[in-house]
């Protein structure tokens, strides 16, 4: 069933009573050609891509709990292509121009906003950071401004300019970053997917991993063996569990990243903003809530919850940005455990065993990266190899030397 | 206007009046009175808008649950959004307003939404809104927006202060009702140190509004006396007005002192709100239950209330809801409220029981068993009712109770899951250890002697400490939703979910109660769901045919209430965010004039301005007048780690990539550091003081972190090094002193010794005195390229030392330098600094790479010799400068060759520093270049399409000037 | 989280910094043969749910640096040693 206006009135003149479901839930089948763990943004994405852009329908995506109930579920739904080295930066232009389109596309309203994303700057050295990653943006014909402090204070006048401890600069502006609902993006893809012949299959966590001569022959699961001929790993804070299942070890550890939301409030600041002085970000969502963040609490962490002192850290940093926030109340917070990798990006590969590949290591990055990730493993998975605009994200780049570290900080994952 | 004020009783002080207005209108009331309770003595029912209909809405609770009576509070900077008003004390002069309307809260415009109810079901918005495409951003979402959130916040600075404070204690007790106040003066007559806290204005919990019999006394008087004994206890701490919003690991507390908030504006001693971290051996929950709405027609109209706050505005607050009421139950609580009511001489209309059986004592009022409310009629004020028999009856105000839910919260907090207990329908708090435990009706227990008796327990005690009391008999039938009820029947109040949006939901395959809140937003209000959120849960049971156990409740997370920014952030806001650390020559830059700035927490001088010099000029005549004279900078950030023992030359031969053990005492030498994944972590000079004593020292971005890596390298990778090392930045003021006159200068401040090449030669390092005896140690090391020193004295001398510098120059002219004119110097001569040390770059990458020893194990040697860290097109350190001469440069422009167009794909790198050189008279420049060293000469494109500039430039080598250094041994 | 520092007693989470999982043990030789090993020390992690002993450091306190047991499901710590106690017995175990 088509949605679209039309459809609302027909369906409110019939009660509500004949809208089809958004997807089905099927028992899992025997086999399928491609399984996918993780039904989390990037699982689905990986599947719906698989069935539109190569024809594979015999598809099963396995999530442990109910759907969207990791990461894609719990971000700050920001989205942005303002990266600078040449392994990232295509790619995540790439999952934008996706963004764009995603919602003709996928037939879901996921309320894709491209409000602007703000970076602030305190210092010339991150002015000079910024101007080193702008111009990276715009040598690839990606979207970006530097402007000086005048100009920030121009777009948002209720920010600390006259008694702060870290005076703004400037900033780099990506308008064409904003945010998205980032439920809706898993419901939209799901959706499609689904629509598209590939079974969803909720409460069903994969135990097991079957390799028969270094090929991949199916996966022990809550609701018995399924077999497949190619196994695809989403499964973003839970990688290495699931990898261990088939004897690997990753580049990965899992930390626990908190974020926040506030009462609602009538429009109080339009666009995503990254204060540089400290850790915190923040947008306002459609329904009023200011949605923020800041940091890692430190931590290798499953737990999907946090500690008080990277509140207390986070909201210091938003009160000395924005004074007014002190009034402000805070509604809730919660966490979710991102798959960290050792350079700060992800990889997306096929491994040493026939048949199996890895999609992990989004750090706190990979919301944005939901359709270009999906679109490019569904590439590798269904062409067996690499598409160019994933070619740098191979698990073997660490041992090579090749990494993607934007943040320069090393083999030291709760530092990216 | 008629008032509803009772005659007598309540927690009110009628001797003094206070006055306020709410939207614009002028009130009265009294002290004990939260906005609430005023305005309904006031006959005010209407108090808010809901989110998305735009509904009419009244006070519903009496408490922090509250989702429909939500004000902007106060005026100004002083502004905030969302306060309940059943939470707000009455204080002389509040303002107040409702929100969420226009262009008031009687006619509002938005309620024209209620006409499309129909269409704007659960999720409509996902499948609508997407044509055209561009419309999204332009017109429907700025639209929703405007019409969405609640209420508007203050954007200028709160004027108001806030504190941080720890509390320890062998229990925390949370609330204050009987189970509370029983747990606390049991573990408190036992000796244990009790923090007992409260969100209540005052201690005592329900006691306040309830008519109970306890120890012979009325529940009142008991809890007063409890109250009474317990404050007189030394090894007990009170604290009303105090929410505890979370429970976090190691049981450990959050929570919010409401200092200042029942004042119009505090005082400037002391503090609006008080953030409490408490630090507890145990805790027990002891909150209470809450009560819960009824799903029905109509009962979201103003003028319905749950049964318990309609007692509570009466006892307690001596306000009537109205002059008529019906209460409407499916357990005994709901009695209560008919029998108080008419003691208070308000007219109970009936009791509509939904039991058949039920055989409470009714107090003389009528009872209709079996039956249930259908609808309330009425619009902004209640009129009166419909019984699912279509009988009509007139009232003005309606009570519901739909039983009672622990109030589990915080005993969730750290991820365990509520369990459902059938017998009073409600969900108990799991099992969470002894270090956490429930008691009283937060536990389930529905009768106060059950309460008491598990206070005690809980208090450590045993049950039979408690007091005897009177019970009220307790039992229920669930009644979740009146489902003959044909009119709108609210779930969540606030964000306006109705009974039918909960099967649509599962109809659509958002079945789980996870993606039941997400695509709905039940639960997702400001009050969290702790009204909607069990009614909501049964409902999907019965829609998707399971029990309420397989449903399940979504997850408890913090905050328990709101908790405002200000109260997280403490006193660390504005220039108090973070600490300011100021060098020991700071007196002495100021006092040159010096324009000073952040770097990391410090301040540095950045430039010492004359006349009207902007930076530019102030750094340039700078760097001339100590390229031909003498100049002094002040470089005490510089992180400085005295290493001493006899391992010392060992521990750092395995921290450098270069070695110091061969180090001559007396000597300086630089260093380089890599990372275990062998990129460069950090450089600078370090010295032999004597056989077994080095002093390093680190760039000031990474002093910290160099520490931190020496005791990680030395503690947990070779233990048996006999090495001791201790951070001695702050206690040295450095200063460097560059210049072919630097040593005639220091030659008249030193004691006892003639400098010259034999005595200090280049990389020595000395330990003297100047002054007349002030210790120091002399380094003849350069950054500048100019003969140069860098001389330490103990902090406290470091003023007077340069002042005395400043003196002994004087004849040479001597300037103060900051950090501008230093930069500058630096890339003249090609130094790397911060923006070459990126985290990515290899020793070899900034042509340091012959530093890295072969004949040694140290950090990072290892992974240093990967093939992608040694590749010959890695982008290395290179000069750049403009092919126009007069062309300025800027750090962050990217490099192309010169035919190829713009892209990724083509960059080559990019420029990492630059400075205009005055001795040289224009731009020049680092940079990091692909295969950059084998392109010397080479005329590449300047890229900065971010300041839309387009230039050419020529690939050089680093040093720019003085490429002999002669100027060093000079 | 309260960590109970050997040197200092119990303190919140916020004096200490992480460092991560104190299981990999650094190689000793630089022989080009062992790059897989150094590869595997710098680079892999077992990450596992549950018990994970780590190195933190008590950097807002005593600065020792210490290994710590803790479940990384629910947060619960077991123990805590020095890290010096920690290598030393692994030496020692090895010797
Ligand atoms: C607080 C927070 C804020 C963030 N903010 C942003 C942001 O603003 N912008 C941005 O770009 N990114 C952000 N991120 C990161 C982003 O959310 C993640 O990188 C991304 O969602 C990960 O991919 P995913 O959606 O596939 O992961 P998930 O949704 O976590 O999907 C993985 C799924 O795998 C399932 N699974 C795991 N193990 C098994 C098993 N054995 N069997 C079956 N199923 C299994 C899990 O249940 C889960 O549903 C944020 C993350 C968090 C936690
Ligand atoms: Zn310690």
């Amino acid at each position: 069933m088509k949605y679209s206006v039309f459809s609302l009135i027909r369906n409110t003149l019939s009660g509500h009573r004949n809208w089809a479901p958004a997807w089905r839930a099927p028992e899992p089948k025997t086999s399928y050609d491609v399984v996918i763990v993780g039904g989390g943004g990037h699982g689905l994405s990986t599947a719906y891509y698989l069935a539109k852009e190569h024809g594979l329908t015999n598809v099963a995506v396995l999530e442990k709990g109910w759907l969207g109930s990791g990461n894609i579920g719990r971000n700050t739904t920001i989205i942005r292509s303002n990266y600078m080295l040449p392994g990232n930066n295509p790619f995540y232009e790439w999952s934008m121009k996706l963004w764009e389109g995603l919602e003709q596309d996928f037939n879901f309203n996921a309320m894709v906003s491209q409000r602007g994303v703000l970076n602030l700057c305190h210092t010339d050295a991150q002015r000079d950071a910024f101007a080193r990653r702008g111009n990276a943006m715009r040598i690839d014909g990606v979207d970006a401004e530097l402007l000086d402090a005048q100009d920030v204070r121009e777009m948002y006048p209720f920010f600390d300019f006259d008694s702060p401890r870290f005076p703004i600069k400037g900033g780099l502006l990506q308008r064409r970053g904003g945010t998205v609902r980032h439920d809706a993006v898993a419901w939209g893809y799901a959706r499609g997917a689904d629509s598209r012949g590939v079974d969803i299959i909720q409460n069903c966590e994969v135990t097991g991993i079957r390799i028969d001569n270094g090929k991949v022959t199916g996966v022990d699961t809550s609701r018995g063996f399924i077999g497949c001929s190619k196994l695809g790993l989403a499964a973003a804070g839970n990688s290495s569990e699931v990898a261990a299942l088939a004897g690997m070890k990753l580049p990965i550890e899992s930390h626990v990243l908190q974020a926040f939301v506030s009462e609602g409030l009538k429009p109080y600041i339009d666009g995503v903003v990254t204060f540089g002085a400290g850790h915190f970000y923040v947008s306002q969502s459609d329904k009023g809530g200011l949605v923020f963040g800041g940091d890692l609490d430190g931590y290798n962490s499953y737990a999907r919850r946090g500690n008080l002192p990277m509140v207390e850290h986070v909201i210091e940093a938003g009160v000395a940005m924005i004074p007014g926030l002190a009034r402000v109340r805070v509604l809730r917070s919660w966490g979710g455990i991102m798959d960290m990798s050792m350079d700060g990006s992800p990889i997306i590969d096929k491994t040493h065993i026939d048949g199996l590949y890895l999609n992990c290591g989004w750090c706190y990055g990979g919301f944005k990266a939901t359709p270009a990730s999906g679109w490019c493993f569904a590439h590798t998975i269904a062409r067996d190899e690499a598409h160019g605009l994933n070619a740098a994200f191979r698990l073997n780049r660490f041992r090579r030397g090749y990494m993607i570290d934007e943040k320069g900080q090393g083999a030291t994952p709760n530092l990216h | 206007m008629t008032s509803f004020r009772l005659e007598k009783g309540g927690l009110i002080d009628r001797a003094a009046s206070l006055s306020f207005s709410f939207d614009g209108k002028g009130f009265t009331g009294h002290p004990g009175d939260t906005l609430a309770s005023a305005l309904i003595a006031n006959g005010v029912h209407l108090m808010g808008r809901s989110f998305k209909y735009h509904r009419p809405r009244g006070v519903i609770s009496a408490g922090s649950s509250e989702p429909n009576a939500l004000v902007e509070l106060r005026e100004g900077a002083r502004q905030e959004a969302n306060t309940r008003a059943t939470m707000i004390e009455l204080y002389e002069g509040l303002v107040a307003k409702s929100q969420n309307r226009w262009p008031s809260l009687a006619f509002d415009v938005g309620a024209i939404n209620s006409l499309a109810a129909s269409m704007f079901v659960a999720g409509f918005y996902y499948k609508t809104f997407m044509w055209p495409k561009s419309f999204w951003e332009k017109i429907y979402e700025p639209l929703i927006r405007r019409a969405a959130g609640l209420g508007s916040a203050a954007k200028e600075a709160d004027p108001d202060k806030y504190e941080k404070a720890y509390a320890h204690g062998d229990l925390l007790v949370i609330g204050s009702g009987p189970a509370g106040l029983m747990a606390a003066l049991t573990a408190a007559r036992l000796g244990a140190r009790v923090i007992l806290a409260d969100e209540g204005t005052r201690l005592g919990g329900s006691l306040l509004f309830e008519n109970e019999e306890i120890d012979g006394k009325s529940g009142l008087d008991w809890a007063n006396s409890a109250i009474a004994e317990l404050a007189s206890m030394p090894n007990v701490t009170l604290m009303p007005r105090t929410t505890v919003f979370g429970w976090y690991d190691g049981n450990i507390f959050g929570a919010v002192e409401r200092v200042n908030d029942h004042v119009l504006a505090p005082s400037p001693y002391e503090p609006r709100q008080r953030y409490w971290r408490v630090i507890a051996k145990r805790a027990v929950l002891a909150v209470g239950a809450e009560e819960r709405p009824i799903v029905f027609g109509g009962n979201d109209v103003p003028g319905v209330m749950l049964a318990s706050a309609m007692r509570a505005y009466a006892n307690r607050y001596a306000a009537a809801a109205g002059k008529a009421a019906v209460v409407f139950t499916n357990n005994d609580s709901g009695y209560r409220t008919a029998r108080d009511m008419r003691t208070h001489g308000v007219r109970v209309e009936v009791i509509v029981d939904s039991r058949a059986d039920s055989r409470v004592e009714a107090g003389g009022v009528p009872v209709i068993r079996g039956r249930k409310i259908v609808d309330v009629k009425g619009g902004k004020g209640v009129a009166g009712i419909e019984l699912d028999d279509h009988m009509h009856i007139g009232c003005d105000t309606v009570a519901m109770s739909g039983g009672w839910s622990p109030i589990v919260n915080l005993a969730c907090h750290r991820g365990a899951r509520p369990k459902w207990d059938a017998t009073i329908a409600g969900f108990v708090p799991p099992d969470t250890g002894e270090s956490f435990v429930a008691a009283g009706s937060a536990a389930g227990r529905m009768l106060l002697s059950e309460c008491l008796a598990d206070g005690a327990a809980k208090g450590g005690g045993k049950p039979s400490d408690a007091p005897k009391c009177r019970d009220e008999t307790y039992a229920i039938k669930a009644l979740w939703w009146v489902k003959e009820s044909k009119t709108k029947a609210f779930v969540d109040y606030q964000n306006d979910v109705s009974v039918k949006d909960l099967p649509l939901a599962a109809r659509e395959g958002y079945s789980d109660i996870e993606l039941v809140k997400r695509y709905t937003t039940t639960g997702m209000a400001t009050d969290q769901g702790k009204l909607g959120n069990v009614n909501a849960i049964a409902i999907l049971a019965e829609a998707t045919g399971k029990t309420i156990e397989q449903v399940g409740t979504t997850t408890f997370r913090p905050y328990y209430t709101p908790v405002a920014f200000g109260a997280f952030a403490g006193p660390f806001v504005g220039r108090h965010f973070q600490p300011t650390r100021k060098t020991p020559l700071s007196d002495w830059a100021e006092e040159q004039g010096a324009v000073f700035v952040e770097t990391g927490l410090w301040m540095r001088s950045s430039w010492f301005p004359r006349a009207d010099e902007d930076w530019l000029a102030s750094a340039t005549r700078e760097v001339l007048a100590t390229r031909s004279g003498v100049g002094i900078c002040d470089v005490s950030t510089l992180g400085k780690i005295d290493v001493q023992g006899k391992d010392a030359g060992a521990f750092l031969d395995k921290l450098y990539c270069n070695t110091f053990s061969t180090l001559p005492v007396g000597k300086a030498r630089y260093g380089l550091m890599l990372r275990e994944d062998g990129i460069v972590f950090d450089d600078g000079t370090t010295s032999r003081l004597a056989d077994d004593h080095f002093l390093m020292t680190t760039t000031t971005a990474n002093a910290a972190r160099v520490m931190s890596h020496m005791e990680f390298c030395h503690q947990a990778l070779w233990p048996d090094l006999d090495v001791q090392y201790v951070s001695v930045t702050e206690q040295w003021g450095q200063m460097a002193v560059a210049g072919p006159r630097s040593r005639a200068t220091l030659q008249k401040i030193v004691d006892g010794v003639t400098l010259n090449d034999e005595t200090v030669p280049y990389m020595a390092a000395k330990e003297l005195t100047i002054l007349g005896g002030i210790p120091a140690r002399l380094f003849r090391i350069s950054f500048s390229g100019e003969h140069a020193y860098e001389l330490a004295v103990p902090a406290d001398y470091a003023n007077m030392a340069a002042r005395a510098l400043m003196q002994a120059g004087e004849e040479f002219g001597i300037v103060p330098y900051g950090v501008e004119a230093l930069s500058i110097m630096r890339i003249e001569k090609g130094h790397v600094a911060g923006g070459e040390l990126n985290g990515t770059t290899t020793a070899a990458d900034l042509g340091l790479g012959k530093m890295m020893s072969t004949k040694k194990d140290y950090i990072g040697r290892m992974m240093a010799m990967r093939e992608g860290l040694t590749d010959a097109n890695r982008q290395c350190v290179v000069g750049i400068r403009p092919f126009h001469r007069s062309d300025r440069l800027r750090s962050g422009s990217h490099f192309l060759k010169r035919g190829d167009a713009p892209s990724i794909a083509n960059d080559q790198g990019y420029i990492t520093s630059v400075a205009f050189s005055p001795m040289l008279g224009q731009w020049v420049g680092l940079a990091l270049l692909a295969n950059g060293r084998a392109r010397i000469g080479e005329m590449v494109k300047i890229f900065d399409g971010l300041r839309g500039i387009h230039q050419y430039g020529v690939i050089c080598e680093p040093m720019h000037f003085d490429r002999e250094n002669a100027r060093l041994h000079a | 989280m309260l960590i109970k520092c050997p040197h200092c007693g119990a303190r919140p989470v916020e004096e200490y910094t992480f460092l991560g999982d104190a299981r990999p043990q650094r190689p000793t030789s630089n022989d080009p043969s062992t790059m897989e090993q150094w590869f595997d020390y710098v680079y892999l992690r077992d990450n596992p749910k549950g018990r994970f002993d780590e190195y933190v450091q008590h950097s807002g306190g005593c600065r020792a640096w210490l290994v710590v047991s803790r479940n990384t499901a629910t947060h619960e710590i077991h123990g805590t040693v020095t890290a010096r106690d920690w290598t030393k017995s692994r030496q020692g175990a090895k010797a």
